[in-house]
């Protein structure tokens, strides 16, 4: 309670003066409104951590040495040191956030557009319907199975108890399906591909 | 019901405050630091 009645101004020129407890109350007093201002522009823990460190350092040293200007206040004084760090700090570390793509870290490795573009979606289109064109030209027995299966996702087991044939002929009829697409693609050169 | 992605301010946060470690460093720096002037030269002494 003591403590919160004695001013900044008092508090530093007891420091000066070599009482060391006046500087852990002032660093208390401030502690949270100084890093909470460091951390809003580095958004590191660490790295708040170090220039508030290095903030009381200067601090520290400044009054020590008696060059401390008693005109300003202490605490717009004290994140005066703190803002010019985090600067030095950007410019040391070349941090700002670039969002070209001439450094080694490109911004699109981590934001990627996984949806088609329109060329990627007219082959899309082509691709399906040429596959539905051939699936067409199959034996009406295979195409029926291939079509529970691949479009309707039906396991075998449903496929066999839908078409009344047992589950190896349905395997069967789904094998003679894809290798007789494969003949279709291959005899006359279908690229399927986007 | 719909989510609030609410950011958290800062300011408001007391989780934001420096490590203990650190306020004890400084005041120990701050005890072991001596700053001696003479006329031309001033000396810094960090005594551990």
């Amino acid at each position: 309670m003591q403590e919160e009645l004695i001013t900044d101004a008092t508090l530093v020129s007891s420091y000066i003066k070599g009482n060391e407890s006046a500087l852990e109350i002032l660093i208390k007093r401030h502690k949270q409104k100084i890093y909470s201002f460091i951390y809003s522009k580095v958004y590191d823990k660490d790295v708040a951590e170090d220039i508030f460190q290095d903030t009381f350092i200067k601090v520290i040293r400044t009054l020590k040495k008696g060059n401390y200007n008693e005109e300003g206040k202490f605490l717009p004084w004290v994140m005066r040191i703190s803002h010019n760090l985090v600067i030095d700090f950007f410019r040391k570390n070349n941090r700002l956030p670039k969002f070209d793509n001439s450094g080694e870290f490109s911004i699109f490795s981590v934001l990627s557009d996984t949806s088609l573009n329109a060329e990627n979606s007219i082959i899309k289109e082509q691709v399906e319907y040429d596959v539905r064109r051939l699936v067409d030209e199959l034996p009406e027995d295979q195409k029926e199975v291939l079509l529970m299966r691949i479009y309707n996702d039906m396991s075998f087991k449903e496929i066999s108890d839908k078409t009344g044939v047992s589950i190896n002929t349905a395997l069967g009829r789904m094998r003679y399906a894809l290798i007789n697409l494969r003949k279709i693609i291959d005899k006359h050169n279908i690229v399927l591909t986007n | 019901m719909a989510k609030n992605y609410t950011k958290i301010s800062i300011e408001t946060s007391n989780d934001l405050k420096p490590k203990d470690e650190t306020i004890d460093f400084l005041l120990n720096y701050s005890k072991a630091l001596s700053v001696l002037k003479s006329a031309k030269v001033e000396f810094e002494l960090v005594l551990n």
